[in-house]
């Protein structure tokens, strides 16, 4: 979707104001949210690609109003209500208010290191060859879906070249959608800044994206 | 003094503190998450897995010619036979930085980052200036960090758009030469492994 996740050449934000030896939390909430988000994640409702667009969902002015743990427990409040987990009036109440959905899965405590060691590899085998080849130049597509997608605005209707061809990886566009992981390839395409930003962008700039196959044409 | 007020008393919570533990108050009530696992997370970001891992990575790139084209060819599992991997760093890539080109990676979707050897992102990793202007303006960017390239040196983003997460590898300061590997990996910061910094001496300016 055309959010406000979508950043890449916006302006207007401002300086980057790095924090001199920044802590790795700023309270003790965003600690709790973060493990809330993994546990919850664990309980096997929803893929990462879900996650993502709960967060790309939220309204423009409240994403960019918000911290990114605030933005991750918005979202977290969105799929465990559309989940059936945790109810508008339970988060109202603090407390339970009775039974929701069960979940798959229950992530304990002594799990949890084997499973931050495993992780969510999310590489998948696809049956036919690779459409493109390392050095073909490709263009990326004009779409404008509703739905997730992982092609920047930025990057539409630019030509690039192929640079590194990537295993199969779960499709985000429909494994958001709860519409399956129809793995597709996914390439490393490089592009020179003036492709993307024009004539005026720095002549030493390349950027590259990681794009799935169907994002592309020939060029 | 009463620094201990706003962590014992829910009415004195701050909004999101409020809500966030109305989420795990009612999960842990309904029996679908275990507090202690949380507990666990929170001590593995902030005492396991972190920059130490990714500047032992470098370090031995730096010392090991066979590891380090190990680490070009597949660096998800020369990576992995130094004991890092796991979550959000399942499939990596590391990417050189040569006196002609920088590389600087970013996530302008969300906040794609390589947990597995560089622990979570900072603040300005995840935040707006950075995500706009990384793939547009990048040597302003760089200046802010006190990062001045040569004009003519080349600088290549990395935008995570997918499943890969990159690491960079900084340049090897000169002077180092007789160092050891640990010694050596005591000098790689988080920064410069983002590509927002490169790697210097203890004395240089």
């Amino acid at each position: 979707m055309n959010g406000p996740q979508d950043l890449g050449g916006q302006m207007g934000f401002g300086p980057v104001a790095p924090e001199l030896d920044e802590p790795i939390f700023h309270s003790e909430w965003e600690k709790r949210a973060l493990g809330l988000t993994l546990c919850a994640g664990a309980m096997g409702h929803w893929n990462i690609d879900e996650s993502r667009h709960a967060r790309e969902s939220l309204h423009p002015a409240d994403y960019y109003a918000s911290s990114y743990y605030e933005i991750w427990t918005k979202a977290l409040e969105t799929l465990l209500e559309r989940h059936g987990f945790v109810s508008r009036e339970e988060r109202m109440a603090g407390r339970s208010l009775g039974a929701g959905t069960a979940a798959k899965r229950k992530l304990i405590a002594a799990d949890v290191p084997a499973v931050l060691a495993r992780g969510g590899p999310c590489d998948r085998p696809v049956a036919s060859a690779p459409r493109f080849k390392a050095g073909d130049r490709v263009r990326t597509k004009t779409i404008n879906p509703a739905g997730h997608t992982r092609l920047p605005r930025y990057a539409r209707d630019k030509v690039g070249v192929i640079e590194a061809v990537r295993d199969g990886f779960v499709f985000p566009d429909t494994n958001a959608q709860g519409q399956g992981e129809n793995a597709q390839y996914v390439y490393t395409i490089a592009f020179d800044g003036t492709e993307i930003w024009g004539q005026d962008a720095d002549p030493t700039l390349s950027v590259s994206i990681d794009a799935w196959e169907s994002y592309l044409e020939p060029a | 003094m009463h620094d201990d007020h706003d962590h014992h008393h829910d009415n004195h919570l701050d909004p999101m503190a409020a809500r966030v533990k109305a989420l795990e108050t009612i999960l842990t009530e309904k029996g679908l998450i275990d507090p202690a696992a949380i507990d666990v997370i929170i001590d593995t970001y902030e005492n396991k897995v972190g920059p130490r891992n990714g500047a032992k990575v470098v370090a031995r790139a730096w010392t090991d010619p066979a590891f380090s084209d190990w680490l070009r060819r597949d660096a998800t599992a020369a990576i992995a036979s130094l004991g890092f991997s796991g979550r959000q760093g399942e499939h990596m890539q590391a990417v050189f930085n040569t006196p002609d080109t920088h590389n600087l990676i970013v996530c302008t979707l969300c906040s794609c980052y390589p947990w597995s050897v560089l622990g979570l992102p900072p603040v300005w990793y995840k935040a707006p200036p950075y995500r706009s202007r990384a793939v547009i303006d990048p040597r302003s960017v760089l200046e802010e960090f006190g990062l001045g390239l040569p004009a003519e040196t080349r600088i290549r983003v990395w935008d995570s758009t997918a499943e890969l997460r990159y690491l960079v590898v900084p340049m090897r300061p000169d002077g180092a030469e007789e160092w050891s590997e640990d010694r050596l990996a005591s000098l790689v910061t988080r920064d410069s492994m983002i590509g927002t910094a490169q790697v210097k001496l203890p004395d240089a300016p």
